[in-house]
């Protein structure tokens, strides 16, 4: 009896296997949806594994990997801004990987990588900055500001937003370059001057140049790449580059520890650093700079070599102990000023 | 009993122990290995092998019910094998399923007691749902032989299976969730992590007197008290104008009621920032009138206050409107006759027989304003408000689950306080007034003094919900809004473009996808929604058991709760066995049933309470048991309550976001988080596109649930109206 049970168990595994299944790969992106999509499907087309995309904000995938931690759903972990990702490897939610890749990328990628322990990798990268709305900015007879400092002035009282820093990656990187630009006493008083002109801290990190898009405000400080997207889709928008310097994002991925499906998930991170995986942002209006060295940037992108970067420092800034002091400060000495 | 004998050795026997991977309707583990590759075995198979043996204990429960076999059921060993093998058994699953889990044991001092286990389980399947249900009616099933219910195997079997569902659904997912706000960043359990955060700054602070802003907590309070008043005196006003007044567009108001109900969510926040904003249509041609500087005086409090109130007065208007209809003529007519004026009939007379309704009403406004998620995010700008700040202590940069579960605490103790006090203020007074005999006569007209007033605030408010709704339509043709309003179709297309090829249609649209999921999703949910809610409502109307009221809080319990905390704790509890369903399309249908049921159950109590009791009697006198009279007597004549939750449901379950928003996978995304991702991403649009489309799905879908609904109805209204008149 037993026998007969471990033939037919035995017939129909082989008949499973000529059925032969379609490899797959869950992938939580924190880009913008159509960029989502597009790494989605060209990645399918290269290589014929099925895909299941998830989009949410690197925040919310950041947390919902933590809730899965004892028992990982996803596999790849691509975009977003480099911090939660940082974070993410500092508490073992991902793993250690070294992509053959790794010869075509520019520096900065590299050391996101070794700053974690190759437990991530640097995918794009981006300044931050602000936008103005220019009807907007006429229509109330304001100068046109260029310099961190000009947002402190009063006549653009009500006029500046910037998005919440305990909600945002976006604002958490402002509030931590401020620091690093005007060192942390100066940059506490900067952030403290700003509340004044600040009409709302808005939840999510993009939403301010959004808003000075439609017209609901006048001065987002954002990344530029998010306010050239907002320029280019034909909403009256000027990008600044401050005269101070600025800090900058590193979009990163990641490899989910305990992914079910590891193989399809390195194929995927191996792919996601090529050239042509990464010149895809062009065609979504993803304003970003690749970190593949051979990938083409757009002529409406904001032009780095122009930018005058700090030295970001994304080791201390990023990982946990500081992040919650700064908040915590943040909080305490600035959220709670009367406007 | 055989039957549940038999389920239990096949659940046992034959169906894969475990959750298999690839989705509970794909059926690949029958070809793949099955019966003794591990992930798919069942459990005789894996302790016949020698893996997994703490389930051999299950045998016991499994033999013992043999024994009871060929037993009279007054016999008293009849009783006690029963219930003591499904207690056995359902008692061990439980342990079992919490105690070892993907890491071994779960608990330290396990560890240190037995050693490190060196295996582990998955979330429970096929084979152990089955027996786990086989155990549960085999325990009420010896329950009810001892003579619980008279003996009724069939009612101490419903009454057994909702409260485990409801116990497994609501209160340990609510409690796993509770927990953790004594939680410390360490992970001990402290009483003062709970304190700390409880009396955070951020919850309570007053400063919004001083120039600064006020805690969440005191936010959200003030503004669902204001929306609860509001939306009840504006209800009322529509509830008076439609049955008593001689106005004559009463059907466009009611179908201007509809409306706010089906509409996703978002898309009202939008319409008012396109019409209200610092650049929407009416702020800048004001501003140009009267030559001032516009202002986001609509970001904050008035915004999400002008949102909320257009958004539920409808529900304000749906219950006032039975409760009007429901006093009886004959009470005002009496009054009437002892010469009492309109003003004083009114007055004396027909409000305070209202009371039920106007409490109800006020309670669902400050429900659904305390809970609501999606306006406070779209135009709430600094006004913080509970709901919104759960979502953000958990998805945000802080991440402070610890936070979230306080928050959570709070807010839930504000709707359940609200639920308390309104029912202490009705009290245990009557407010019958239709009897069955002699209910004859119409309703009076208004007093004048009110009457106008109130057509004057329901036809302003009217037009305004139609304003709202037609820029809505508007802002889904215009290719982008305020810049450029050349006409187009183009956000259709990109939303639901389809390609018809050789081998079919290809749904090449952007919103198939999650469209296809949310109706499926919402279709699949809405039936069984129904199902729970009236088997609850049979059991509470019709029969006494101990502990029935708190059988009832219970059942209500989910009401009260507000989506982001049910979409926490979902994804907290149930990523991990021994229910290990998140990412799952099941994890979503059970949170509609849980939020949705209490409709389902108040719309059953409310039908089955008009029916009466005798029917039941002569059912039963005639020989039929309990499960025949439900399904034979019952059931049929509860089919508009079955159509009101049926329809409910489903438009609940295409139009919810603040739960759902947790609970999406990349496989099933639902059409209300993907709108969402739209509005992120500035692409307003296609959002309002979609929404439109939603609306028009949902109307034609509530359309023909109607229609069916009215056939049914008509046969008795048409009497009852000649007997009235």
């Amino acid at each position: 009896m037993k026998r007969i049970t471990a033939t037919i168990a035995g017939s129909l595994i082989a008949l499973a296997a000529t059925a032969s299944f379609a490899d797959k790969l869950t992938y939580y992106c924190s880009a913008q949806e159509d960029w989502c999509q597009l790494m989605a499907r060209s990645f399918e087309d290269a290589t014929g594994i099925d895909v299941n995309m998830t989009r949410k904000s690197s925040g919310e995938t950041f947390a919902q990997i933590r809730a899965e931690s004892s028992n990982p759903k996803g596999d790849v972990w691509w975009g977003g801004t480099g911090d939660p990702h940082l974070q993410a490897a500092e508490e073992g939610l991902t793993m250690e990987y070294i992509s053959p890749m790794r010869d075509q990328l520019h520096d900065w990628a590299i050391s996101q990588a070794e700053s974690a322990g190759n437990k991530t990798i640097g995918i794009y990268s981006g300044a931050l900055g602000y936008g103005f709305n220019t009807d907007l900015l006429a229509a109330n007879n304001l100068p046109e500001p260029s310099c961190w400092k000009d947002l402190l002035k009063p006549e653009y009282k009500g006029h500046v937003q910037m998005a919440n820093p305990n909600s945002s990656g976006t604002a958490y990187t402002t509030l931590a370059s401020m620091v690093q630009i005007f060192g942390e006493d100066d940059g506490f008083e900067f952030m403290k001057g700003l509340h004044a002109n600040i009409n709302q801290y808005t939840k999510s990190g993009s939403a301010p140049i959004k808003a000075a898009g439609r017209g609901e405000n006048t001065i987002g400080i954002v990344f530029m790449h998010d306010a050239v997207k907002q320029a280019v889709s034909g909403f009256p928008i000027m990008v600044v580059a401050p005269c101070e310097g600025t800090g900058y994002e590193i979009g990163s991925m990641s490899i989910i520890e305990g992914a079910r499906n590891l193989e399809e998930a390195k194929m995927f991170y191996d792919w996601a650093l090529s050239v042509e995986a990464q010149n895809l942002a062009l065609q979504v209006n993803a304003f970003q700079v690749p970190s593949n060295m051979g990938a083409e940037t757009s002529e409406s992108a904001p032009d780095m070599s122009q930018i005058k970067l700090i030295d970001y420092d994304f080791k201390k800034y990023g990982s946990s102990d500081e992040r919650k002091r700064l908040l915590q400060k943040w909080d305490e000495e600035v959220s709670t000023l009367p406007q | 009993m055989i039957f549940w004998i038999i389920a239990g050795w096949v659940g046992f026997v034959l169906c894969p122990w475990y959750g298999v991977e690839d989705g509970f309707f794909s059926f690949e583990w029958l070809v793949d290995g099955y019966p003794f590759e591990e992930d798919y075995s069942p459990a005789a198979f894996l302790i016949g092998q020698g893996e997994k043996l703490w389930l051999a204990p299950l045998l016991i429960p499994l033999l013992l019910p043999l024994l009871a076999l060929g037993r009279e059921k007054s016999d008293p060993t009849y009783f006690r094998i029963l219930t003591v093998a499904g207690a056995l058994g359902f008692g061990w699953l439980i342990i079992q399923g919490f105690s070892i889990g993907i890491r071994g044991f779960n608990f330290q001092w396990m560890n240190a007691a037995f050693g490190a286990l060196g295996d582990r389980q998955f979330g429970m399947g096929y084979g152990a749902m089955i027996c786990a249900s086989a155990f549960l009616f085999l325990f009420t099933q010896g329950i009810a032989a001892r003579g619980a219910v008279n003996g009724d195997v069939f009612v101490v079997g419903a009454i057994g299976g909702v409260v485990t569902i409801v116990t497994a659904f609501v209160f340990f997912p609510i409690a796993n969730m509770l927990f953790s706000a004594f939680v410390t960043d360490e992970g001990a359990y402290s009483l003062s992590a709970f304190v700390g955060k409880f009396f955070d700054d951020r919850l309570w602070g007053l400063g919004c007197f001083f120039g600064a802003r006020c805690g969440a907590a005191l936010n959200s309070l003030v503004l669902a008290i204001a929306v609860g008043f509001i939306t009840t005196v504006l209800g009322l006003a529509f509830a008076l104008v439609v049955t008593r007044s001689g106005f004559r567009w009463k059907r466009i108001l009611r179908a201007l009621t509809v409306l706010p109900i089906i509409t996703p969510p978002f898309v009202i926040g939008l319409a008012l920032i396109l019409l209200f904003g610092l650049s929407g249509s009416v702020t800048v041609f004001f501003a140009d009138l009267f030559g001032t500087q516009p202002t986001r005086w609509l970001y904050g409090m008035p915004g999400v206050l002008i949102a909320q109130t257009l958004a539920f007065t409808p529900i304000a208007f749906l219950v006032l409107i039975g409760v009007v209809e429901g006093v009886s003529p004959s009470m005002e007519e009496a009054a009437q006759t002892l010469r009492a004026n309109r003003w004083q009939t009114f007055r004396t007379v027909s409000l305070p027989l209202m009371r039920p309704g106007l409490a109800n009403a006020f309670l669902l406004g400050f429900i659904e304003s305390m809970a609501d998620f999606g306006n406070p995010l779209v135009l709430g700008g600094n006004f913080d408000v509970l709901s919104t700040e759960i979502f953000f202590a958990i998805v945000g940069a802080q991440y402070d689950q610890g936070r979230a579960a306080v928050l959570a605490m709070v807010l839930l103790f504000f709707t359940l306080s609200a639920f308390f006090a309104q029912r202490a203020w009705l009290g245990k007074k009557s407010y019958t007034t239709v009897s069955g005999k002699g209910d004859a006569g119409v309703h009076p007209l208004m007093p004048m003094g009110l009457a106008i007033p109130a057509m004057i605030v329901a036809i302003s408010w009217a037009i305004f919900t139609a304003t709202v709704y037609g820029m809505i339509v508007y802002g889904s043709v215009v290719e982008l809004w305020g810049v450029n309003n050349s006409l187009t179709f183009k956000h259709y297309v990109t939303a639901f473009s389809i390609r018809i090829e050789e081998e079919g249609i290809r749904w090449t649209g952007a919103a198939w996808d999650s469209f296809w999921t949310t109706i499926t999703i919402a279709a699949i949910a809405a039936p069984l929604t129904g199902a729970v809610g009236l088997v609850t409502a049979y059991l509470l109307t019709r029969q006494s058991f101990a502990g029935k009221s708190a059988f009832e809080f219970g059942t209500m319990l989910s009401f009260a709760i507000p989506g982001t905390v049910i979409g926490v704790s979902y994804i907290l509890a149930f990523n991990v066995p021994p229910i290990e369903i998140t990412g799952t399309g099941i994890i979503l249908v059970v949170s509609f049933i849980f939020r949705n049921m209490p409709v389902g159950v108040r719309a059953g109590i409310a039908s089955m309470s008009q029916l009466d009791k005798s029917l039941d009697e002569s059912s039963l006198t005639l020989g039929a048991n309990s499960w025949h009279t439900f399904r034979r007597v019952i059931l049929p004549l509860l089919r508009p309550a079955i159509l009101a939750a049926l329809v409910y449901s489903f438009v609940r379950a295409m139009t919810a976001i603040s739960a759902v928003i947790f609970l999406v996978s990349a496989e099933y995304d639902m059409a209300t988080s993907y709108i969402i991702g739209r509005v992120e991403n500035n692409d307003y649009g296609l959002a309002i596109a979609y929404s439109t489309t939603l609306i028009f799905v949902m109307l034609s879908a509530v359309a023909l649930m109607q229609l069916i609904v009215g056939r049914t109805q008509i046969g008795r209204r048409m009497t009852q109206s000649r007997t009235n008149v």
